[in-house]
């Protein structure tokens, strides 16, 4: 059990690559939920995961982080062929997941949710006191604005509850980290501190999967975007290199470069025309 | 995780106030009179804990008293004491169960099971006493193991598997004692002796008082300690001290009034010391967070890694031990096992004293202690009632309007938690 500061950088070095997935399909009975997906993570680097509402991307983060086991495809992770069974054998691995609904306990406070499954212990019963010394201190490091870390879960925000869940995948020591929409209710403040903590554990080499509808953000911290059309791969693009807009991303996301986006922006700007 | 660039810009305008006490929505509460507010705001949000029981518990007594004047006599309450060991050990084990969202419909059943094994194997098979023991308590722990097996391969609700085992276990009970029916236990066994004659010698009593009241202190003031090392708020050494004086009138006056006539009894000890420990399983273990995060939230216990399979069978497990316990102690302070152990209205009254005690049917709330103060409500009603040569009819209609009532201000509490934010 590692503490939330001091944490040694991950064994990878940078620019390896951590995870690869390939041909993951998943159905949900009738519905093709993931076609063939293929997707790589380096360590060091922030991938984007973008694609309109059902496009599969909670569902590929879920086969991830062990909680919908993929019915095909492989996944090798840090150099290695592994099968992710159960969220336990996604966390051993070193994978931390902040899930879209966030998944706390309601009736448990905020230390123990940020703890729960891999609470600190003095001589077999739980350092209470540690556990929530160290909450305060990663609730700090991220703005956190929660008045009590000894209030139920369910007498917080919207907005406080999603920063627990950031909180909550900080602790231990994660190879790889997954935000499925992490700032979809944050406040200003708390928004461009995510995407501070985004940067900072790229910087000691962490591989980071986001994913946002939220194409400023995408572009301001995302090395590379992953789109996901349909439940199949619809295009990556390196952030940085020419020609790699909002706009063509958005293309790609809606599988057309007539869509509702930039027809609305031509009936806004009617001078500009529709053409990206 | 190290986020090394940020630096938390509270902190140093945060001065000498506790890592805790910073935010400035944060209502402060100071001293005895803070403290009381803070209990009271507490009371209106819905968290009522304890508080239902205990005056429910006061009201009892009055009526009681003033209808019969032995009700609150010395004798009578050493008899109340011994008859709440073996239907409150069961309750305990229906805490757990509640406390997963889950319920054991068996456990009389079960109990009864358990004390025809210990009849049967003691006095008709001549097996040690020990054995025999051992024997009915392995018995209920393979129940348990049993229907948890059923309910996390096969997800058939809980309600349904133990329906199942109410009537199974029964037939099985029956089975066991065979045509004789009952089965007396020699009461010269150490088993009867424990339950019927063993009471703990005044000294010891008062020491025991003396030393659960130091215990209480001393964790009391090194988690003061600690907090206070980690820069968080703590309480005061007046408070703590406060706290322990409360204690120590809360066990001493009870003891002193006991000890009276026969004391304390090794059979109620027995329960209260397993209401401890389970109590400090809950709150204190990995294992008990656990089973309070399976309770409030499935799902999201299994996304954070805990295994929760073997949480509900290891709670399954505890409550059918739990409930073959309480068929032992049964048995023993009745020296006789029949056809009707474990019938009748243990089962209800198991249930009911759980949730009257204010464990939440509806899961992740509660605590060990609602065995304890709920088995003394309900032994308070079957005691005065039996006192006043009332007969069952009467004590089942009261003791039913006292589960609705715990049952409506559990779901009342639920909803201003609701409203109060306290989940
Ligand atoms: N548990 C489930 N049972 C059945 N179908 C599901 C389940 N989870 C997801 N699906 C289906 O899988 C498809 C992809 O869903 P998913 O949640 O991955 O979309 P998403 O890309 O995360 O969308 P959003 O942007 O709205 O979060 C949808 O068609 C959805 O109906
Ligand atoms: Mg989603």
């Amino acid at each position: 059990m590692t503490e939330p500061s001091g944490i040694p950088a991950p064994a990878v070095r940078p620019h390896e690559r951590i995870l690869a997935m390939r041909g993951i399909s998943k159905h949900f009975g009738a519905v093709q939920a993931l076609t063939d997906i293929d997707l790589d993570v380096y360590a060091g680097e922030v991938v984007a995961l973008v694609g309109d509402n059902g496009a599969g991307k909670s569902t590929l983060v879920k086969a991830l982080a062990g909680v919908y086991p993929p019915d095909g495809g492989t996944i090798e992770f840090a150099g290695r062929q592994v099968t992710i069974d159960s969220p336990a054998d996604a966390r051993n691995l070193g994978i931390a997941t902040v899930f879209q609904d966030l998944a706390l306990c309601d009736n448990l406070d905020v230390v123990s949710n940020l703890w729960l499954g891999r609470e600190l212990t003095v001589g077999g019963t739980l350092d209470e006191v540690g556990m929530e010394q160290q909450s305060w201190k990663l609730l700090r490091e991220l703005s956190a604005k929660i008045p009590s870390v000894r209030i139920p879960i369910a007498s917080l925000s919207g907005g406080q509850r999603q920063t627990v869940a950031i909180a909550r995948s900080l602790i231990g020591d994660p190879q790889m980290v997954i935000l499925d929409e992490p700032t979809a209710a944050l406040g200003v403040a708390q928004t461009a501190e995510v995407l501070n903590l985004i940067e900072r554990l790229r910087e000691r080499g962490h591989g980071v999967v986001l994913i946002s509808h939220n194409m400023a953000d995408v572009l301001a911290v995302a090395d590379r975007v992953v789109v996901l059309r349909l439940g199949r791969n619809n295009g990556v693009f390196q952030v940085g290199d020419t020609g790699v807009t909002g706009e063509s991303i958005i293309a790609a996301i809606t599988g057309a470069t007539d869509n509702a986006v930039t027809r609305r922006a031509a009936q806004k700007n009617p001078e500009k025309g529709g053409e990206p | 995780m190290s986020i090394p660039n940020s630096v938390p810009s509270q902190d140093a305008a945060a001065g000498s106030l506790a890592a805790d006490r910073q935010d400035e929505r944060l209502v402060q509460h100071h001293g005895p009179g803070g403290a009381l507010r803070a209990f009271v705001a507490r009371i209106r949000g819905g968290d009522l804990g304890a508080l239902p029981v205990v005056v429910g518990l006061a009201i009892i007594w009055a009526v009681f008293q003033a209808l019969n004047p032995v009700f609150l006599s010395s004798t009578n309450l050493v008899n109340l004491s011994m008859q709440c060991a073996a239907v409150g050990t069961i309750a305990l084990g229906i805490v757990l169960v509640l406390l997963l969202g889950e319920i054991d419909l068996s456990v009389g059943s079960v109990s009864g099971l358990s004390s025809a094994v210990l009849a049967v194997g003691f006095v008709q098979w001549g097996w040690p006493l020990l054995g025999a023991v051992l024997a009915a308590l392995a018995l209920g722990a393979v129940i348990g193991l049993f229907y948890g097996l059923l309910y996390t391969r096969f997800g058939v609700p809980s309600f349904v598997i133990t329906l199942a085992g109410l009537l199974g276990f029964l037939g099985l009970q029956l089975l066991v004692l065979g045509r004789t029916g009952s089965i007396n236990i020699p009461f010269d066994s150490w088993i009867v002796q424990f339950a019927q004659q063993m009471f703990l010698p005044e000294w010891l009593s008062y020491l025991l008082v003396l030393l659960t009241v130091l215990a209480y202190g001393w964790q009391g003031w090194t988690h003061a300690r600690r907090r206070a090392a980690a820069n968080l708020s703590r309480l005061s050494t007046t408070s703590i001290l406060l706290r322990c004086a409360a204690l120590l009138v809360v066990l001493a006056v009870p003891t002193w009034y006991l000890n009276r006539t026969r004391g304390v009894g090794l059979m109620f000890l027995l329960f209260l010391v397993l209401v401890v420990a389970m109590n400090f399983l809950l709150t204190r273990t990995r294992w008990g967070r656990a089973v309070f995060a399976v309770g409030g939230n499935v799902e999201a216990a299994r996304r954070a890694g805990i295994r929760v399979r073997r949480v509900y069978l290891s709670v399954f497990i505890l409550t059918s031990t739990f409930a073959a316990l309480g068929g032992l102690l049964a048995a023993s302070r009745l020296a006789a096992a029949n056809q009707s152990s474990g019938g009748g209205d243990t089962n209800l009254n198991a249930i009911a004293a759980a949730v009257i005690g204010g464990t939440s049917l509806f899961g992740g709330r509660g605590s060990a202690y609602s065995a304890l103060l709920g088995i003394v409500v309900i032994q308070s009603i079957s005691s005065g009632l039996t006192l006043l040569s009332l007969d069952a009819s009467v004590r089942y209609m009261i003791t039913g309007a006292v589960l609705l009532l715990a049952v409506v201000i559990d779901s009342l509490s639920r909803r201003s938690r609701q409203a109060a934010g306290r989940g």
